[in-house]
């Protein structure tokens, strides 16, 4: 299960790290799409379309149905800007706590160095 | 230095944060475990909440409180009870204030060259308590995808 999900976000990820798919994704956040529409808005080949497609597919990002000749793309059931969201607000949090952390810290090395200096300069 | 916070979500029910600090390990455990030093920096300011006080029994068994809020009449209580104790090096807590929905936290630290990587690893009990556990008060904000790449630049070593 843990393989299985750690799999799946790293299909997630490959899949959004090309700008044509992203592209897609795009699209298809706005209309359904044919697999021939969106080969003619970003300029490629059928071929080259399916096989972005299928990434995404595989990824859960978008799902595909064909109804007679034509292969409708949707986006799919994987809510990755959810989970991205998630972690964005997850590290904003911790972000802003460990900049708090470092200044603790920090003080902590002041106060520690003079500690030192003062045992030091008391042995004879 | 890279003091960069990176959040990794390892399974469905695991999420991970790292982040060097430039400081030994002793004084890093040290900041997380005296409540006079905790309450400095657990909460910060951009938080919006106020730690108005805070219980440390860092010992295995003992327990830790949080109150949160900024009178008693609108209070918020944080609790659990540390499992694990390791001076300078490991550091494991419940987290029960919303009952068995809570994680489990493992803090570890890691000293190298006088610098000490802090891996903070919470398991929660389902993957539902997990999703819940972001999202907060906070309105679902649509992401652009610029955003979204911003984020996958922060999180390039997680893709493998």
């Amino acid at each position: 299960m843990v393989q299985h999900h750690q799999t799946h976000f790293n299909a997630s990820f490959a899949a959004v790290a090309d700008a044509t798919r992203r592209g897609v994704l795009e699209q298809l956040a706005r209309a359904d799409a044919s697999i021939t529409d969106l080969a003619d808005r970003f300029d490629m080949t059928l071929t080259g379309m399916k096989k972005h497609v299928g990434v995404l597919e595989l990824a859960g990002l978008v799902t595909t149905e064909k109804v007679g000749r034509v292969r409708t793309c949707r986006i799919g059931p994987c809510r990755l800007e959810e989970e991205m969201e998630w972690i964005s607000r997850y590290r904003e949090v911790w972000d802003a706590r460990f900049d708090a952390l470092d200044r603790v810290v920090d003080e902590l090395k002041r106060k520690d160095k003079l500690r030192r200096r003062q045992k030091k300069s008391r042995t004879p | 230095m890279n003091k960069r916070t990176t959040v990794q979500r390892k399974s469905d029910r695991e999420v991970v944060v790292t982040r060097t600090v430039d400081a030994p390990a002793r004084l890093v455990f040290e900041a997380w475990t005296k409540a006079d030093l905790f309450k400095q920096w657990w909460v910060p300011k951009s938080m919006g909440m106020t730690l108005r006080s805070c219980d440390l029994d860092v010992r295995v068994g003992g327990g830790y409180r949080l109150l949160f809020g900024a009178d008693p009449a609108n209070t918020m209580a944080f609790f659990g009870k540390y499992l694990e104790v390791v001076p300078s090096s490991r550091l494991v807590w419940t987290n029960e204030e919303s009952g068995d929905a809570g994680p489990v936290t493992t803090l570890t630290l890691d000293e190298k060259d006088g610098r000490t990587l802090i891996v903070l690893t919470e398991r929660y009990p389902t993957k539902e308590a997990l999703d819940a556990a972001g999202t907060g008060a906070q309105d679902a904000m649509h992401e652009t995808f610029g955003q979204l790449d911003e984020l996958l630049v922060t999180l390039g070593a997680t893709a493998g």
